[in-house]
C-alpha cells in the first residue's frame, strides 16, 4: 500500500526540446492564458516570444521553446489548441529543420587592449556595434541561440556589463506557411 | 436590426434571446443595474440563492438535468470568489454554464477598489473561457459568444465579467445571428478511416468491453440512444463511469455496473482482461484506471472524445477518434451494419461466460441487519420505492455518493447529478434545487451525508422560498465516512477529525427552515418513512440514521490494479479492520 490514493509518478522517459509556433487572437490576457497553462499544468517554458504579426486581423504569433517527453509535448499542443483564442499550434521541431533565430544586446565595458579585442571578436561573429563610448560598447548579434551563447561566453572574458536577449523567433523552411 | 439600450438591459435581453428561463444568483453593488433591468421583465426568472457557490451548483444541476446552459449572476469581489468552487466543478465535469459577474467601474480596475478582485485572472484556470467586457460595444457579441463557447465542443463554464460603468453605458444591442465564435470550431465528426479501423477491431474482438462516460450524456439524448443500439447490436458488455450513469439502462443484462475505484467486480475485471476496449466520452481518470502500468494490459484501446487533449493524456490508446460521441456513434453503427461481422456473438460467448462468473460473485452483496439500517439497504429501498416515478438524483460527495452510484439504478440519461471530477461536498442540495427548477413536477432527491449537507445547508431556505419540494435523504453515520474509511486503510484507524461532532438536530433544522423533518433508525420502519417523505409536497430533510462503521466496497485500493480489488467480506462484521486486511496482502487481493 502506498500512503496516497494517487498513482505513482511515471517512470521518467527522455525529454526533448520542441519549438512551437502558436497563432492567437491578440486580445487582453491571451499571454496570461498561455503562460498560465504552462505553470498550471507543470510544463516548462525555456523561451517565449510574442508580437502581433497581422495587425488588421489582430493576430499575434507566439514562439515557445519547451522541453518534455513525447507524451507531454503532445499534451502541451492539445492543451494550447483547446484555448479559445488559439487559432493554430505548429510543432516546428516535428516538421523538422526550422529556422530559429534570437537577437541579443550585449554591453561590454573595458579599456585599452580589451576594447580592440572586443571589436575584433564582434566582427568575427558578425555583430553590429550599436553604441560606443570610451569605456563601453553595445553589440547587437542575431543568430542561432548556440552562436549567441558562444559570443556571450567569449565576451564574458572581456567584461560583460549587461545582456538582453529576445528569446527565439522561428519559422519553417520552404514555401509552406503557417 | 439593432436597438439602443444600456449594458445591463443588454444582459437581460441576451439571456432572453438565448432562451434562458432561469437564472441563479445573488445581488450586490456591482450588479445592481442588471438586477434593475431584470426587475422590469418576467421572461427570465431569477432564483435567489443563499450563497454564490449554491448558485453555481444549482445552475449545474439545472444544466445537467435539462441539457441546457445553466446561468449564474453574481456580484464582484466576494460574489465572484464564492463562485469559484462551482466553476471549477463545472469545468472538471464539463457542464455548460454562463456566469455573469459584476466588476467595479473600468476606471477603478486595479486600484483595489471596494469588492474588487481580478475575476478574469482568478477564473482563468477554472473556466473554459472568460471575458472582461471593456466596452459596451463588445457586450452583445461577448454574451452570445459565451453561450456558444459554453455549449459547443467539450462543454464548460464561461465567465463574463462586466464593469458597472459598462452596465450603465448605452449601446447598440444586436440579436444573436451566427452566434459563433470567430475561430472556435470544435470537431464534431470523427475521422471516418479511424472509425472504420475501430469497427474492424471491434468485429474481431474476442473479449470486448464498452467503457462510457459523461461525454455520451453531454452529447444529448440521441447519443444515449445510439449507444444503446450499438451495444445491443454488438452484444458486448458495457460499463460506465460515475459521470456516465444512465446513458445505458442499468436493468439491461449487458450492463456490468459502474467501474473504477468503487466499481463492480465484474466491470473492473472485464476492463482488466479485455482485448478490445471501446472508450466513449470518458477520460481515463485516476479513479477509473487504478495503477496505470497495470491498467488493462492486454487490450487494444479505442478512445472517442471531443477534446483532443483527453486522448493519450493518461493512457496510450491505439485508435484515438476526435469527435462528438453522438456523431461518432452514428458512424460506428453505420460501419458496423455495413461490415455485418460474421462470427458475431459466438466469438464472444466464452467471454460472456467469464463475465458471468465474475457477476456471480455478487460483489454488491452486504450483510443485512434487523436492528440498524445499513446504508446500502437504505439506498436500495429508496430506489425500489421511487423507481416508478422517474426520479432525479443528486448527491454530495463521499461514501453515500458511492453507495448511491452502486445501489440506485438509472435507466435514462440526465437523471444523475453528482460532482465527479472535483468531488465537491455541498454540491447536492443546490444541484437538487437547480434540477427541481428545470423539472417542477418531478421527484428530486439529494442523497447526502450528514457532513456534506452542512456545507451548503443554507440553500434549504432557497428551496422553501421557491416551493421546491426537494428531498434531502441523509445517510447519517456521524462520520465523514470516506475520510474515515481512508484512515482505516492508510493511517491505522486514527480518526483525525473525521467524526461529525455537534451535529444539529436535522428534524428541527428542517422545521426551522419551514420544511419537514423525518428521522428513521429502524429498518422495519424505513419504507413507511420513505413513503411519507415522497408524499410530502414540500422540501424534506430525511435523517436516516445508518450503521456507523460501514465501509464502501468493492474498492480498488491505492496503487493497485483492477484485478486487485478489496471485496466486502461477508464473513466479518461490516467495516472492521480493513487496515489489517490490506496488510495481509494475499487475503486482501482478489
Amino acid at each position: 500500500m502506498t500512503q496516497s490514493h494517487y498513482s505513482d509518478a511515471p517512470a521518467s522517459s527522455i525529454p526533448a526540446r520542441h519549438t512551437l509556433s502558436i497563432l492567437v487572437d491578440n486580445e487582453p490576457g491571451v499571454l496570461a492564458r498561455v503562460a498560465g497553462l504552462f505553470s498550471g499544468r507543470g510544463y516548462n517554458i525555456e523561451s517565449l516570444t510574442v508580437s502581433e504579426t497581422e495587425h488588421e486581423k489582430h493576430v499575434s504569433r507566439l514562439t515557445i521553446v519547451t522541453t518534455g517527453t513525447a507524451m507531454v509535448i503532445e499534451q502541451i499542443k492539445h492543451q494550447l489548441d483547446r484555448l479559445i483564442p488559439v487559432h493554430r499550434v505548429i510543432d516546428l521541431t516535428v516538421q523538422g529543420d526550422a529556422i530559429e533565430r534570437e537577437l541579443a544586446l550585449v554591453k561590454v565595458t573595458g579599456r585599452g587592449e580589451q576594447r580592440s579585442e572586443a571589436l575584433r571578436i564582434a566582427a568575427a561573429f558578425g555583430a553590429r556595434t550599436l553604441d560606443a563610448t570610451l569605456n563601453s560598447f553595445v553589440f547587437e548579434l542575431t543568430g542561432a541561440s548556440e552562436d549567441i551563447e558562444r559570443f556571450i561566453r567569449v565576451m564574458a572574458e572581456l567584461g560583460i556589463a549587461e545582456v538582453s536577449r529576445t528569446g527565439i523567433a522561428a519559422m519553417s523552411r520552404g514555401a509552406e506557411a503557417l | 436590426m439593432s436597438e439602443t439600450m444600456s449594458g445591463a438591459e443588454m444582459v437581460i435581453k441576451a439571456l432572453q434571446d438565448q432562451g434562458v428561463e432561469h437564472l441563479f444568483g445573488y445581488p450586490g453593488g456591482a450588479v445592481l443595474p442588471i438586477y434593475d433591468a431584470m426587475f422590469h421583465q418576467d421572461k427570465v426568472q431569477h432564483i435567489l440563492v443563499r450563497h454564490e457557490q449554491g448558485a453555481v451548483h444549482a445552475a449545474e444541476g439545472y444544466a445537467r438535468s435539462s441539457g441546457k446552459v445553466g446561468c449564474v449572476l453574481v456580484t464582484s469581489g466576494p460574489g465572484a470568489t464564492n463562485a469559484i468552487t462551482g466553476l471549477t466543478d463545472a469545468l472538471l465535469d464539463s457542464i455548460p454554464l454562463v456566469c455573469i459577474t459584476g466588476q467595479v467601474p473600468t476606471h477603478l480596475i486595479g486600484s483595489d477598489a471596494f469588492q474588487e478582485c481580478d475575476t478574469v485572472g482568478i477564473t482563468r484556470h477554472c473556466t473554459k473561457h472568460n471575458y472582461l467586457v471593456r466596452s459596451v460595444e463588445d457586450l452583445p457579441r461577448i454574451l452570445h459568444e459565451a453561450f456558444y463557447v459554453a455549449s459547443h465542443g467539450r462543454p464548460g463554464p464561461v465567465v463574463v465579467d462586466i464593469p458597472k460603468d459598462v452596465q450603465f453605458a448605452l449601446g447598440q444591442y444586436e440579436k444573436p445571428q451566427s452566434n459563433q465564435h470567430k475561430t472556435y470550431r470544435p470537431q464534431m465528426d470523427g475521422d471516418i478511416s479511424k472509425i472504420r479501423a475501430a469497427v474492424e477491431l471491434m468485429a474481431h474482438a474476442k473479449k470486448p468491453v464498452f467503457y462510457t462516460g459523461g461525454g455520451v450524456i453531454n452529447s444529448g439524448d440521441e447519443a444515449s440512444a445510439l449507444l444503446r443500439e450499438l451495444v445491443k447490436l454488438t452484444g458486448f458488455p458495457i460499463t460506465s463511469t460515475l459521470m456516465g450513469l444512465g446513458s445505458y439502462p442499468a436493468a439491461d443484462p449487458q450492463w456490468l455496473g459502474m467501474l473504477g475505484m468503487h466499481g463492480t467486480y465484474e466491470a473492473n475485471m472485464a476492463m482488466h482482461d479485455c482485448d478490445v476496449m471501446i472508450c466513449i466520452g470518458a477520460r481515463f481518470d485516476d479513479r477509473i484506471t487504478g495503477r496505470l502500468n497495470a491498467f488493462s494490459p492486454n487490450s487494444k484501446k479505442i478512445h472517442v472524445d471531443i477534446d483532443p487533449s483527453s486522448i493519450n493524456k493518461n493512457v496510450r490508446v491505439d485508435i484515438g477518434i476526435v469527435g462528438d460521441c453522438g456523431h461518432v456513434l452514428k458512424d460506428m453503427l453505420t460501419e458496423w451494419k455495413a461490415l455485418k461481422p460474421a462470427p458475431d456473438r459466438k466469438a464472444i460467448a466464452p467471454w460472456w461466460e467469464e463475465v458471468s462468473a465474475w457477476k456471480a460473485k455478487d460483489c454488491l452483496a452486504y450483510r443485512g441487519s434487523k436492528t440498524t439500517i445499513k446504508p446500502q439497504y437504505a439506498i436500495e429501498r429508496l430506489y425500489e420505492l421511487t423507481k416508478d416515478m422517474d426520479p432525479y438524483i443528486t448527491t454530495e460527495v463521499g461514501q453515500h455518493q458511492m453507495w448511491a452510484a452502486q445501489y440506485f439504478r438509472f435507466e435514462s440519461p440526465n437523471r444523475w447529478m453528482t460532482s465527479g471530477g472535483l468531488g465537491t461536498m455541498g454540491y447536492g442540495l443546490p444541484a437538487a434545487i437547480g434540477t427541481q427548477m428545470a423539472h417542477r413536477d418531478s421527484l428530486v432527491i439529494d442523497i447526502a451525508g450528514e457532513a456534506s449537507i452542512l456545507m451548503n445547508m443554507q440553500e434549504m431556505s432557497t428551496a422553501v422560498q421557491y416551493r421546491l419540494p426537494v428531498k434531502i435523504f441523509i445517510l447519517n453515520n456521524e462520520y465523514m465516512g470516506m475520510v474515515r474509511q481512508w484512515q482505516e486503510l492508510l493511517h491505522g484507524s486514527r480518526y483525525a477529525e473525521s467524526y461529525s461532532q455537534s451535529l444539529p438536530d436535522f428534524v428541527k433544522l428542517a422545521e426551522a427552515y419551514g420544511g419537514k423533518g423525518i428521522r428513521c433508525s429502524d429498518p422495519a420502519k424505513l419504507d413507511d418513512a420513505i413513503r411519507e417523505m415522497i408524499a410530502y409536497p414540500g422540501p424534506v430533510i430525511f435523517d436516516c440514521l445508518v450503521e456507523k462503521m460501514e465501509n464502501c466496497f468493492p474498492m480498488i485500493p491505492s496503487g493497485k490494479a483492477h484485478n486487485e480489488m478489496i471485496m466486502n467480506d461477508l464473513s466479518d462484521d461490516a467495516g472492521v479492520e480493513i487496515g489489517n486486511i490490506i496488510d495481509q496482502k494475499g487475503k486482501a487481493l482478489v
